[in-house]
């Protein structure tokens, strides 16, 4: 069986232009969510606060629930249906945290008891982060991202490139940078900016054309998950960033598919232009590059409607990552490549092809 | 073909392993010779699928450092009136200092000598001699200080692990993290307030007078006498569940504390059918406790817990033989807890809950449903999509994903790692991910074939081209799962697990399992068309 015939032939870099304002619109849509949201995007996991997961045994109402936690001046506290329309599970969040916490789930069992009636609700879920703890866990979610990142960019143009000497340069230009920023007090979100910076200049200065792309497409699948998120509504956590950092890992899949076809072929037709090598490699590859993210698709949407509440968010940003990732190595990281090759190197790869 | 023989065998071998690593977490009844020659270590699961309660404590050390310092206060007082030095004022002064004021014609050499041999703990930090006084501050050495901070930590681990062990918590993990916090795990803990409870007690027991000179009302105004503080009594009315508070007018010196206890147990009185504590007290503390209660007929003497007035019972004659009781509305669960919090000892510093996360069994239960329900289905559609496109070859890759949840299940066990759900998830994931490999290396066979190579042939140029790629494309996922397992707490750790050795495992089975099987049929001179 075959969905995608071997001799197709997609315009896909006649239409970068569209494709990139399309990205381009995304990603400050998702931004500017993303800045009105501010600190309200962090779950408690990073803000601290407290959670408590209720389970009821008869259908009820956000506002019942409300009143009933009333007593204890809960009130205000978030409060959402979590999981399926048919089960009635809720989720209340408050900012109150340590010491305050004390008896809080017993409190709220039995405040809720007294409008419910005894048996009536269960606390299934209680998670309590205090602020010093909220803060710790962002320092390090925040580092892993910047970890990955730096020993992501190392590999792809090292490696992938095979081109050591410059990932060496670039390693120790962001190892060195990066260590003058800190020592400078530099946040650490700054910081995962800086990286970013010193990496793509890298790419640039040291002619990693190949690692530019595929570091500014796993940039702009970041962004657009990020922003899915904020415009959602859905908070971050750990499991979120852990997802996060599965796709900085996995867009790159797509990529590196696509990018190893284009140099196969410019090794074999050296006199080809350079945009329909790129269009070649990519409708080459199509099938491929469609099926391989399509059987992570089906296993992320499996797990996005029946994994159950507390891992849907993981799987929602998973899903939009293996989605973002595919479009992004077809349409974001290979435009990157042209664009490349006709400013810069393109005298010398039409002297290369001269001789 | 002598390769392919090696080849199948080692296939053969990592299966065999792999069973055998996993047969402890199918079958619960091993035979004995297994228990003691094979691996019989379970797959662990985390506590968001089995239910329990994660906590991490922060001992606040500095109250250590504070104690120690008001105790070298109350025994330098002592010490200088039993060597008759006259002093004008000993007090604490912030976390580590002792004020000490001596009249202006007191020997400060003899003071300094006394310091020096009962007090090796102590520095001095500052003198200031004026007219009529000479002021010294003492300090505990700083050495000290980060000493005293370290034991109060270590301590405060021993005494919650006696706790825990008394309270009857299977396989509980309790460990020291970073400088002064402590890590709680309790797996499948059912009353998960009661634990924090008794985890979160200071147990600090004191015996105090009651100051019958002076009234408690007059107290309350402010009027407090020196060296007497109020002291509350909370009781909480188990029908109602009204608190109410009684003071009392205690006199803030220390008589006798729990650390002379040897035993505390729950007693039942036979009387009211109430259930109270009985203490036994060491050889010292039995003295002390008679020479208190032998100075002190028909005083009252106050039992206070953490603070909290227990009881104040009228001495009514000397008690020899080191027993006593705390009486007061307990529930048998209250008496209970008390005697284990008696029994472990008091925590040198009091605990501050940061972070506390409480899965109950039956939210666990429904995420392990859930998760592997989604595991199941996912891999159904992924198994039947594979048979569907590539046919006969989408069978081996089938065969190599089961080989690969396999490896992975039984590296778990391997590694002793935990599965939580996000790992389950992991698991999901890597099904996706792993078909990924015979993807890519079937279109480039499929390509190959086109270009009208013969099958071994095609197969040869397949695998030998997708090998590179498919190697990168995993090492970028491998090290962000690598990252994810160092900065990772918990459940994010267990994803971060399966994710790698999903990863890795899948190298092996998607690469080197299906080569293995085509050869095989190759060899058999069965395939006369490739099925793809």
């Amino acid at each position: 069986m075959e969905f995608i015939k071997p001799d197709v032939n997609i315009d896909f870099v006649g239409r970068r232009k569209i494709a990139f304002a399309i990205s381009l619109g995304l990603i400050i849509i998702g931004m500017v969510a993303l800045f009105y949201r501010g600190s309200s995007l962090y779950g408690i996991d990073f803000a601290g606060g407290t959670i408590i997961q209720l389970h009821f045994k008869n259908p009820t109402a956000v506002n019942k629930i409300r009143q009933g936690l009333k007593p204890l001046g809960l009130e205000r506290s978030a409060i959402q249906r979590f999981g399926g329309e048919g089960e009635d599970v809720f989720l209340v969040r408050t900012d109150i945290s340590t010491s305050e916490l004390r008896n809080l789930s017993k409190k709220v069992e039995d405040s809720l008891e007294t409008v419910y009636g005894p048996e009536a609700v269960k606390v299934e879920r209680v998670e309590m982060v205090g602020p010093k703890v909220g803060k710790d866990l962002r320092q390090k979610a925040l580092l892993a991202i910047y970890y990955a990142i730096l020993f992501i960019a190392i590999y792809i143009s090292g490696r992938f490139e095979l081109k050591w000497m410059p990932a060496l340069i670039m390693a120790g230009a962001l190892v060195l940078g990066v260590y003058l920023l800190r020592a400078a007090g530099v946040s650490i979100p700054m910081l995962i900016v800086a990286a970013l910076i010193i990496t793509l200049a890298c790419c640039w200065l040291l002619r990693l054309q190949f690692a530019l792309g595929a570091v500014t497409a796993l940039i702009h699948d970041v962004l657009i998950t990020v922003g899915a998120f904020a415009i959602t509504n859905k908070e971050f956590n750990l499991t979120v960033v852990a997802a996060v950092l599965t796709i900085i890992g996995y867009s790159l899949n797509d990529t590196i598919i696509v990018f190893d076809r284009i140099r196969e072929n410019q090794r074999k037709r050296k006199k080809q232009d350079f945009g329909e090598l790129i269009n070649s490699s990519i409708n080459q590859t199509l099938s491929r590059t469609i099926l391989t993210s399509g059987t992570t698709l089906i296993v992320v949407t499996a797990l996005f409607i029946l994994g159950g509440g507390v891992i849907h968010d993981f799987a929602f940003a998973l899903l939009v990552g293996v989605v973002v990732g595919t479009y992004s190595s077809i349409f974001v990281a290979s435009p990157i490549l042209l664009a490349w090759e006709a400013r810069f190197a393109g005298p010398r790869g039409r002297a290369k092809g001269k001789r | 073909m002598k390769d392919l023989r090696w080849r199948s065998a080692l296939m053969l071998a990592v299966l065999v392993v792999a069973l055998v690593y996993l047969l402890p977490t199918v079958d619960r009844q091993l035979p004995a010779w297994w228990v003691k020659f094979l691996p019989n270590e379970k797959i662990h699961l985390g506590l968001d699928l089995q239910g329990g309660m994660h906590l991490i404590l922060e001992v606040e050390s500095a109250k250590a450092v504070e104690n120690s310092a008001e105790r070298f206060t109350q025994e330098l007082k002592d010490d200088l009136g039993s060597e008759h030095i006259r002093f004008r004022q000993v007090e604490r002064q912030g976390e580590n200092k002792v004020k000490l004021v001596l009249p202006r014609d007191q020997d400060w050499q003899r003071v300094a000598q006394l310091i020096k041999d009962k007090f090796p703990l102590l520095e001095v930090a500052n003198r200031d001699q004026t007219q009529d006084q000479l002021q010294v501050i003492l300090e505990i050495k700083p050495d000290q200080v980060r000493h005293i901070k370290k034991l109060a930590v270590d301590q405060g681990l021993e005494t919650i692990r006696n706790r825990i062990d008394q309270f009857g918590v299977s396989e509980p993990d309790i460990r020291t993290q970073g400088e002064n916090r402590i890590l709680i795990q309790l797996p499948g803990i059912k009353d998960p307030q009661r634990a924090i409870d008794l985890i979160g007690k200071t147990a600090l027991l004191e015996f105090k007078l009651v100051d019958e000179q002076h009234s408690v009302e007059e107290a309350l105004q402010g009027k407090v006498p020196p060296g007497d503080k109020i002291y509350y009594g909370r009781r909480v009315d188990s029908a109602t569940g009204q608190v109410s508070r009684t003071p009392y007018l205690l006199k803030d010196r220390t008589l006798l504390t729990g650390d002379y206890l040897t035993n505390a147990e729950v007693r039942i009185d036979t009387q009211y059918n109430r259930p109270y504590v009985a203490l036994s007290f060491d050889d010292r503390g039995a003295k002390l406790f008679e020479k208190i209660t032998g100075e002190h007929v028909k005083e009252r003497l106050a039992i206070v817990l953490d603070n909290n007035v227990y009881s104040a019972p009228v001495i009514r004659d000397r008690i020899s033989g080191g027993n006593a009781i705390i009486e007061g509305q307990f529930t048998m669960d209250e008496a209970k807890d008390l005697a284990v919090v008696l029994r472990a000892g008091s925590l040198p510093a009091p605990v501050k809950i940061l972070e506390e996360r409480t899965v109950g069994p039956s939210l666990g239960r429904d995420s392990i449903r859930k998760g592997l329900f989604s595991m199941a289905v996912g891999g159904a559609l992924v198994v039947a999509f594979m048979v569907i496109y590539y046919s006969g070859s989408g069978v081996i890759a089938d065969l190599a994903l089961i080989f690969n949840i396999l490896l992975i299940m039984s590296g778990l066990a391997a590694l002793r790692a935990t599965l939580t759900l996000p790992g389950i998830a992991g698991i999901i994931l890597t099904i996706g991910m792993a078909v990924d490999a015979n993807v890519l290396i079937f279109e480039r066979v499929r390509e190959e074939l086109r270009l009208g190579k013969t099958i071994r042939a095609a197969l040869d140029t397949g695998y030998s081209k997708a090998t590179l790629t498919i190697l990168d494309a995993n090492v970028t996922t491998l090290i962000a799962a690598v990252v994810l397992f160092q900065f990772g707490t918990g459940p994010v750790r267990g994803f971060a697990v399966t994710l790698s050795l999903g990863i890795v495992a899948s190298m092996f089975t998607a690469i080197f399992g299906t080569r293995l099987l085509f050869d095989f049929l190759l060899q058999k001179g069965k395939m006369k068309k490739l099925s793809i």
